[in-house]
């Protein structure tokens, strides 16, 4: 899939440390991939570190936590030794991330439409008029029928799906190169998410993206992605290209904690009386 | 995979917005609003109208004299009403001080409400000032605290906020005056102005900064204002306590927010984060804080001004204690009760528009 | 001693009194930890130490004048300097202790159930006693707490007893609306019910049941309402309306030593670092002690 000779992103063993009184905790321990303009999904438990691997991709990572990592570089370029302020001037322009919960990822006092301007003016010269323009065109893009009225809302007027569509422009509005999605339609209910998927998809296939979808849900990683990272306890399981998930012969070659995972998902064609548990061998984690 | 390219037109929802709705709200919350208001303040009267009734003294005597004949005593008491049953008296009582009329000042024989409205803006400077000084030091200091947790700008903050609660503001204010008028020589001592000075500004307002510079008097202007230093700054290091404290509190809340990690996923600064999108959210619950603290300084002011002999509505209670003038009291007790009410319900107000959720 | 910790760290107590020690010691393991705290709590200790042995620290008596003495700087013989009146600041204040003490307790004894009383009836009635009560609270609350305890002082009359009462009517407000938080918190509990099915009365429930269960939180508040009532009480006594001379109260105190504060600095300086010296202490262990209890 990828067009160019450099991957936009490539990690090589991730670490991220979080430094607490009771010890350490090591959210991601060891994460090596590579993108390029493809879709990756990142699926895994709660607590497996898909978060906390997006969030050090672009340097977000609270106190009292590290990033320690062997490579981490955007087209090439070393994200480590790079500047505090060269690194914030990628965040939004080059590498931008969706967050999971619109209700709480907006701005409460500030206007939906100001906040997605806000995101395009840190990084191009514009004027207020300018910038304004484009939002309006931006939210046009995520399908919001009246974007004049929408621009003026505030996000406690905007449903949960229309938040997210605001989120996703707020987070496009700069052109970046990658998109991170962390659970971007967990929040918003099963018709809505399908929407929101689509636009997501759309946008992100038609500006050929570099798109990092993080999930919980392996089916929908399955049909929406290129290739498929499983993650348990902040490592790699296995990285797979999604089709072979969907094959039946390839089922052997899988990871046990995918199997499981798989497992967990009850199947309306094939119901079964008892879900299986997820086991968990500590020996993964060594 | 084969992915279909055609538009979904998902409806555009709208939970709630502008129109008709706000308008019943606003009128449903200012009327809730003000029967809260119109309790307190019937509270507030009935307690001054109490303690009236409790006082040892004699309001007849205080009218007539001590050696008034019998006939006339009886007359004074039929005045003022005393021979009606107690609630018949708290009638009259409301119905006097909404007429504006508190009774006279045995101290200066003048309506106790001329006197005060003469010595409030005395009071109102100082207290504006005050406040000004804790909102432009307490804020920042709190935002910087809430950002550095645990580092020297929350220490010191810690520090300030505690000590703001552990000294005597009366004390604070000799040891004012002591250090930086008696001893470096660097603000002007007691009183509002020099005598030099007194006759040059003629009250119009009754602050004295403002008359000063409508009417160019800039030598008096700099000279009230070295007096007006020291006891505004007294008054402030209690505001800016209070401040500060509420603001690292609110802060640290809106720091761990949602919103603040997106404005960073943005590409927004730090500085653009921290002050203008937390802080702007935590201005929300900080306009009740900064009146509240506005109210409490018209107190504060009760003791500052006896210290700094400064002639507003503080002195002019404890003047009254003093010398047993109830009526100058109790009138002075009411304006500030009744300020204190207003100022929260315009807090509340103003809290309300600061935040699109009530808006 | 051992015997002592393990009947204190057992996981299983056998009685609730047992349960309830542990939990205090626990919690002052925790308290431990904090050296402001632990800062205040030696100031409020020695607060009460300095009260209670008054008579052996004070080099002098405190009213005793020496006007041949008068207003004398610090010095090995007078620590303090002394008054306008010839008398030792420092065995002043080492009785103004007593004074302030004095007013801290009597004030705690009365705010204290009354605040409890109402707010533990208003959270556990409900219903429309509940909303009168609140109603009148929020009255109190709405006033500036000194005009009001002057106010009241002034139709009282001067003097230690009356500031006391008059602070002690200004002050009861937060203590009911704490109380009464606590109290809609337990009012629902299941063993409140138990207790309600074995037949106990409204007035044994929340005597018996609710009003130890609010203590905690009702310390903390006083010990950080402390600060506040020594502050308002010295203010009173430095307008003349608290103790009266010559009861060496450390507000009076200052008022006294305004007229020379310009000539001799240690007349108001040393009793106004007395009621620093407290009211932070009370602070101190106020902030601590809030710690522990909401880590509970
Ligand atoms: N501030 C912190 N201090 C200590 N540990 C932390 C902190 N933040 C995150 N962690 C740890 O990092 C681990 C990974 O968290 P992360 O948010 O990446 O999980 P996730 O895979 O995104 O889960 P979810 O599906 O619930 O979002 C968690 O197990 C958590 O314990
Ligand atoms: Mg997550």
């Amino acid at each position: 899939m990828s067009d160019a000779v450099t991957p936009l992103l490539e990690v090589g063993n991730l670490k991220v440390n979080f430094h607490t009184p009771t010890g350490i905790v090591r959210a991601v321990r060891g994460l090596s991939f590579s993108l390029g303009r493809e879709r990756l999904g990142i699926v895994g438990e709660s607590g497996s570190g898909k978060s906390m691997t997006g969030r050090a991709i672009l340097d977000l990572i609270p106190y009292p936590g590290e990033v320690l990592a062997d490579r981490m570089l955007f087209r090439g370029e070393d994200l480590q030794t790079m500047p505090k302020a060269a690194r914030r001037k990628l965040r939004g322009r080059r590498i931008s991330m969706v967050m999971q919960d619109p209700k709480f990822s907006l701005n409460p006092v500030m206007t939906v439409g100001d906040q997605i301007a806000e995101a395009y003016r840190v990084h191009h010269r514009a004027n207020a008029r300018e910038a304004r323009e484009r939002t309006l065109a931006m939210l046009e893009a995520v399908q919001i029928r009246e974007p004049e009225r929408v621009y003026a809302l505030y996000p406690h007027e905007v449903s949960g799906g229309m938040g997210q569509r605001v989120m996703i422009a707020m987070m496009l509005i700069a052109e970046p190169d990658i998109l991170i999605a962390d659970e971007p339609t967990s929040a918003l209910d099963v018709t809505v998410q399908l929407q929101v998927l689509k636009i997501l998809d759309d946008l992100v296939t038609s500006r050929g993206m570099g798109l990092i979808f993080i999930s919980h849900d392996l089916h929908l990683v399955q049909s929406f992605c290129d290739r498929v990272i499983v993650m348990y306890g902040g490592k790699a399981m296995e990285t797979m290209p999604a089709l072979e998930l969907a094959d039946p012969s390839a089922m052997s070659r899988r990871h046990p904690y995918t199997l499981g995972l798989l497992g967990c998902l009850p199947e309306l064609s094939n119901p079964k009386a008892k879900l299986s548990t997820l086991t968990r061998d500590p020996e993964w984690l060594a | 995979m084969a992915r279909s390219s055609a538009p979904v037109t998902g409806p555009a929802t709208v939970t709630s917005g502008p129109g008709p709705g706000r308008l019943a709200r606003w009128g449903k919350m200012l009327s809730r609003e003000l029967t809260t208001v119109a309790i307190t303040m019937f509270g507030l009267l009935a307690i001054t109208f109490l303690i009236a009734r409790v006082i040892p003294i004699d309001p007849v005597l205080a009218v007539v004299g001590d050696n008034a004949r019998p006939d006339v005593y009886e007359a004074a008491r039929l005045a003022l009403g005393l021979d009606k049953p107690l609630w018949q008296q708290f009638a009259i009582y409301v119905g006097k001080v909404f007429t504006g009329d508190l009774g006279t000042s045995i101290l200066t024989a003048q309506p106790v409400i001329s006197d005060i409205k003469r010595v409030f803006p005395a009071t109102l400077e100082l207290a504006t000032l005050g406040t000004l000084v804790g909102i432009t030091f307490g804020i920042p200091l709190g935002v910087l605290a809430a950002v550095k947790q645990g580092r020297w700008p929350d220490q010191l903050a810690r520090f300030i906020g505690l000590f703001g609660y552990s000294i005597p503001i009366f004390w604070l204010g000799l040891m004012g005056l002591l250090l930086f008028y008696a001893k470096l020589g660097w603000v002007s001592g007691p009183g509002r102005i020099s005598i030099a000075y007194q006759d040059f500004v003629t009250p119009v307002t009754g602050v004295i900064l403002l008359d000063a510079a409508m009417q160019g008097e800039w030598d008096a202007f700099w000279n009230a204002l070295s007096h007006l230093v020291l006891p505004s700054a007294v008054l402030g290091m209690f505001s800016l306590a209070y401040i500060s404290r509420m603001t690292r509190s609110f802060m640290i809340a809106e720091l761990q927010q949602q919103y603040v990690i997106a404005a960073r996923v943005k590409g927004m600064s730090e500085a653009r984060v921290i002050w203008r999108h937390a802080l702007r959210n935590a201005l929300v619950p900080l306009t009740t804080v900064i009146a509240l603290s506005y109210a409490n300084l018209l107190e504060g002011s009760v003791l500052t001004e006896t210290i700094f002999a400064w002639p507003g509505l503080g002195r002019y209670i404890t003047n009254g204690l003093l010398n047993a003038d109830m009526n100058a009291v109790l009138g002075g007790t009411l304006v500030v009760g009744a300020i204190f009410i207003g100022v929260n319900l315009f807090a509340d107000i103003l809290g309300r528009i600061f935040d699109p959720r009530t808006r | 001693m051992g015997n002592w910790t393990a009947y204190l760290t057992t996981d299983a107590p056998a009685s609730r009194r047992q349960a309830r020690l542990g939990q205090a010691w626990r919690q002052w393991l925790t308290l431990k930890q904090n050296p402001l705290a632990i800062a205040g709590l030696v100031i409020v200790m020695s607060l009460l130490l300095i009260a209670a042995f008054a008579p052996f620290i004070a080099p002098f008596d405190p009213l005793a004048q020496n006007l041949d003495q008068r207003l004398m700087p610090p010095s090995a013989v007078n620590l303090f300097g002394t008054d306008s009146l010839g008398r030792d600041i420092f065995s002043r204040i080492v009785y103004g202790a007593r004074v302030t003490l004095f007013i801290v307790l009597l004030v705690v004894v009365s705010v204290g159930p009354l605040g409890l009383l109402i707010g533990a009836t208003s959270g556990y009635l409900g219903g429309w006693v509940d909303r009168a009560l609140m109603r009148l609270t929020d009255v109190f609350l709405a006033f500036p707490r000194l005009v009001l305890a002057l106010a009241f002082v002034a139709a009282l009359g001067p003097g230690l007893e009356n500031a006391v009462i008059a602070i002690a009517f200004t002050a009861w407000p937060p203590y009911a609306r704490v109380a009464r938080a606590e109290t809609l918190v337990i009012r629902n509990a299941d063993y409140i019910a138990a207790v309600r099915l074995q037949g106990a009365s409204a007035w044994r429930i929340v005597l018996r049941h609710i009003i130890p269960m609010c203590l905690p939180s009702l310390i903390v508040r006083t010990t950080l309402d402390m600060a506040g009532i020594i502050l308002t009480a010295a203010g009173l006594g430095f307008l003349g309306l608290g103790a009266q001379p010559p009861m060496p109260e450390w507000g009076a105190m200052i008022s006294a030593g305004r007229e020379q504060i310009f000539d001799q600095w240690w007349v108001a300086t040393f009793p106004g670092l007395a009621i620093c010296v407290v009211a932070l202490g009370f602070n101190l262990l106020g902030d601590g002690l809030r710690d522990v209890m909401d880590a509970k």
